[in-house]
């Protein structure tokens, strides 16, 4: 106990064999920062090629490369472990934990992730190229089509979903067994519960996901026929194991951000969060409905009526709890006193265009029209509103939320602001006209179009390029805020702010509530 | 505080109001078309009015939900010396918002699933025709009773030149095929659908047709109008590097005509089958093989067999070298090259007059024959 109040290791010791929650966190944001920008270029060789008709830059197959790795570096490098980073710094903090549960395992969960990316980028430099069969790797053309480097692809994937599993162990572990006294379930913030949520549905379906790829490691080398036909498999069976991992895993990536959001907006209006019992119970049946829905994403495989009939009503019923979850979230707003800094605006614009995402994922629930939307560009449309609008601007905003926190210094708020107007004009200029080319008839991932299409595309191209750029003012306002930003030392960054974090001194100290704090009984959730 | 809420309400609801708006006018397949196409069947009328009527709903709520938020978001604001309340819960209005939106949610199940019926009712159809997917282009075959009709292959049709800029784009770049899909009006049409190496998908937004082509597995869907015209799609399943370059194109013509056509290719298959038997002269085989060449070859190993996505023919080691090699390569193809096996794709009269074709034309003078008997015999070992 002597050395109780140690701060941090010196030198590159102090990264690598770190066990603290918020040297770790800090790791897995820069790392998930780090994929943006590569999966984000990624993005932009594909709209440089999109933005005439006509093959301009790259060939069919390279292009191919490049929205598979775009998928999955923005899926498995960016989002997920943005969120884990962030589950890293801010869980212990909003429960009253010295550190996380599992320390030593949180440290080998990150590190296990970048040799991970490092060998699945390689695969750009080796014969036969990256895989190019999408981010859902559809067997046969994942299997028997593929390139050899299918087979690095498919260690990749068994690293990130160990990952993945010990991160969400730890975060169960710490949520159920080191909640300070008082902190009883119902009383954790609700960023603390949607992360617990999601921790289980990480735990349920990543292993589903290593079961898909060892059966194509085996259909690839050891003459299995899981997914031929020639040899009495189905290469339907892969859709159905895939998303049986891949719905949930869309849930895993937006719940976090609801949680994010359901801290921010009762923040900024200064006014406790409405509902918080239904946010909690929605977030459970997301998630339990998630488990029921996968198919929905194979309406045209050619299914029995029944079971379309079956996945288009339950897929429809997660309307209900995710729109009690913006109804609350209005709600909380509703005659608040509210102000826009970076933070809220990110969770206004989230809540405006996530809803949109809501919608169009409403109308694609819709089997019979899905038949016309299915696989346009309708849907990249749809999924980019929840998953950019969605986690990425939540993300966005938990990070100018927290920063200060985690610093002691501020982020310039102007540019914070300008920030967020070039990324909304940008996003949406990117991404509303590919509804339009999608319910025109333009399938996704073609790397050259017929010439109706060339107008929106041009122009989603153009707003691409203002999103990507304005990234880089993010980049620069974090650094400069952590370099020479306005010190700050108030407990309370922002006056709304509610929560066990907002009580410890700022910049957060190396080791905090090493005695766990006095939680008023009387005190609803934070 | 320079936030400007109005123009925030503008660009969040600007959209929604232009793509209601534009949904009036929309049609198949025109320029900056921002909706989906009621396309020229009953089933894609019920599509495209099942589509407005929930896009309807959704953009009433929206309407509502984002009108309260920016309601808050005008008048709430700290700067206007707004006083938060501090209610957090209502039991009766959270019961209202859960019940309420499942009721809507059923209105939306009802049609959706009448009109999904329809889809699936794909008995008493009139004709059927197998739709076969192949890396990277279609093929068809017109089943009758004998189980035997008519089939072809129906190929990207737009030149590499269109493609890679150094000619003029046409009016349907990359949804022109060498041989469209020709169905009769009137008549119910089902589509076998299946495919040969990976899957595909089979889509034709104005015949309201999407359908997977699953390797070893057969689906069906089925279409009919009344509507003559040409309609184009695209495969709808990433299925490798030309996923982008298969097009379809179905020609619906009368019920007349499309009698008039399926006889003419009848015939012509009937005289391909006599063709077989006999015997060619260099200069036949020649001409032949040139009008083959250019639809079959001419893409990738370039107009005067100069090669260029393919290897050159000109002078290569095997069009100018052993014959048994060539034909091998023509009909089984160079398996993990770009390469296909034609042996399946073209008939024995083609392959036998484009193998001597090449191996005459562009300075090759090679002066040796392959009659269809030899690809015939080729192909059994």
């Amino acid at each position: 106990m002597g050395d109780h109040h140690h701060g941090p290791a010196k030198g590159l010791g102090r990264w690598l064999f770190t066990t603290n929650h918020k040297d770790i966190g800090t790791m897995y944001l820069w790392f998930s920062f780090a994929m943006f920008i590569l999966g984000g270029f990624f993005a932009m060789v594909i709209r440089a090629e999109l933005f005439q008709p006509g093959m301009q830059l790259v060939e069919p197959a390279f292009f191919n490369q490049m929205t598979t790795l775009h998928g999955l570096v923005m899926v498995f490098g960016a989002i997920m472990p943005s969120f884990v980073g962030l589950a890293n710094w801010m869980i212990p903090m909003m429960i009253g934990a010295p550190d996380m549960a599992l320390p030593r395992m949180n440290n080998w969960s990150f590190w296990i992730l970048p040799p991970t990316f490092l060998l699945l980028a390689s695969t750009l430099f080796m014969e036969g190229g990256a895989p190019a069969f999408g981010w859902t790797f559809y067997a046969p053309l994942s299997t028997t089509y593929a390139p050899p480097s299918v087979t690095y692809f498919i260690f990749s994937v068994h690293v990130l979903g160990l990952s993945s599993i010990m991160g969400s162990i730890n975060i169960i572990a710490t949520v159920m067994n080191m909640r300070a006294p008082g902190m009883t379930y119902m009383k954790m913030p609700l960023f603390v519960w949607t992360w617990l949520i999601t921790a289980f549905l990480l735990v349920a379906v990543m292993p589903v996901l290593a079961g898909a790829v060892t059966m194509m490691l085996m259909d690839i080398h050891f003459g299995t026929s899981f997914f031929s036909a020639a040899g009495g498999g189905d290469p339907v069976l892969f859709q159905h194991v895939f998303w049986f991992f891949g719905h949930p895993e869309v849930y895993i990536i937006i719940l976090p951000a609801f949680g994010v959001v359901s801290q921010i907006i009762p923040a900024f209006s200064r006014k406790p969060l409405f509902g918080y019992d239904s946010m909690v119970y929605a977030t459970a049946s997301i998630a339990f409905l998630s488990f029921i829905v996968w198919a929905h994403h194979m309406y045209t495989v050619g299914m029995p009526v029944a079971g379309e009939l079956f996945f288009m009503y339950a897929t429809m019923l997660i309307a209900v709890p995710t729109g009690v979850k913006v109804f609350n979230w209005i709600s909380t707003m509703w005659r608040g006193s509210l102000s826009f800094e970076t933070p809220m605006l990110f969770s206004i614009g989230f809540l405006v265009l996530f809803t949109i995402g809501g919608f169009t994922g409403l109308m694609l629930s819709i089997a019979p029209s899905d038949f016309q939307y299915h696989d346009s560009y309708f849907v990249v449309a749809h999924f980019h509103y929840v998953m950019v609008a969605g986690a990425v601007f939540s993300m966005t905003a938990a990070v100018y939320y927290w920063l200060p926190k985690w610093c002691g210094r501020m982020y310039n708020e102007t540019m914070g602001k300008t920030h967020f107007w070039i990324s909304f004009i940008g996003f949406n200029l990117t991404f509303f006209p590919q509804h339009f080319v999608g319910l025109a008839g333009m399938p996704r991932r073609i790397p050259d179009y017929s010439l109706q299409f060339a107008d929106f595309n041009m122009m989603s191209s153009i707003g691409a390029f203002i999103y990507g750029a304005s990234q880089i003012l993010f980049l620069y306002n974090v650094i400069a805020t952590i370099v020479s930003g306005k010190p700050t030392s108030e407990e309370k960054v922002w006056d709304g702010a509610e929560g066990l974090e907002w009580t410890i001194p700022t910049p957060a100290p190396y080791h905090t509530f090493e005695t766990p704090p006095k939680i008023d009984p009387a005190h609803a959730h934070s | 505080m320079c936030f400007d809420a109005k123009r925030l309400l503008k660009r969040a609801l600007g959209p929604v109001l232009i793509l209601m708006s534009a949904a009036a006018m929309a049609a198949g397949g025109e320029v900056n078309q921002v909706n989906m196409s009621p396309g020229v069947t009953s089933v894609g009328k019920e599509i495209y009015d099942l589509h407005m009527w929930i896009l309807g709903i959704c953009t009433v709520i929206g309407i509502g939900v984002f009108g309260v938020m920016f309601y808050s978001i005008i008048y709430h604001r700290k700067s206007k010396g707004a006083v938060p309340a501090t209610f957090h819960e209502s039991t009766k209005v959270e019961i209202a918002w859960t019940v309420v939106p499942f009721l809507i949610l059923i209105g939306m199940a009802v049609p959706a699933t009448s009109t999904l019926l329809e889809i699936y009712d794909n008995d008493e159809a009139e004709l059927d025709v197998l739709v076969t997917g192949y890396q990277w282009k279609w093929k068809y075959e017109y089943l009758n009773e004998d189980g035997e009709n008519v089939s072809f292959f129906s190929n990207l049709r737009t030149p590499q030149s269109e493609i890679y800029n150094t000619q003029q784009k046409g009016e349907h770049y990359l949804l022109e095929v060498d041989e469209p899909l020709v169905l009769p009006a009137e008549t119910k049409v089902r589509f076998l659908v299946t495919a040969n190496d990976v899957i595909h998908s089979w889509w034709v937004p104005e015949l309201a047709v999407k359908k997977d082509a699953v390797p070893g597995f057969i689906n069906e869907a089925w279409t009919r109008t009344s509507v003559e015209g040409v309609y184009r799609g695209q495969c709808a399943e990433l299925c490798g590097k030309d996923h982008g370059f298969m097009p379809i194109v179905v020609n619906v013509v009368s019920k007349d005509e499309y009698a008039g056509w399926l006889e003419t290719k009848q015939a012509e298959a009937a005289q391909v089958k006599e063709l077989m038997a006999q015997t060619f002269t260099l200069d036949e085989l020649m001409e032949r093989g040139k009008s083959v060449y250019d639809r079959a070859c001419l893409a990738c190993h370039g107009a005067n067999g100069e090669g260029g996505l393919g290897n050159a023919i000109a002078k290569s080691p095997v069009a100018t070298g052993d014959l048994n090699k060539h034909l091998d390569i023509g009909i089984n193809g160079v398996p993990g090259t770009a390469m296909q096996a034609f042996g399946g794709q073209m008939n024995d009269v083609d392959m036998a007059a484009v193998i001597t074709y090449q191996r005459n034309a562009f300075g090759n003078n090679m002066g040796d024959m392959v009659q269809p008997i030899d690809v015939f015999n080729y192909k059994k070992g």
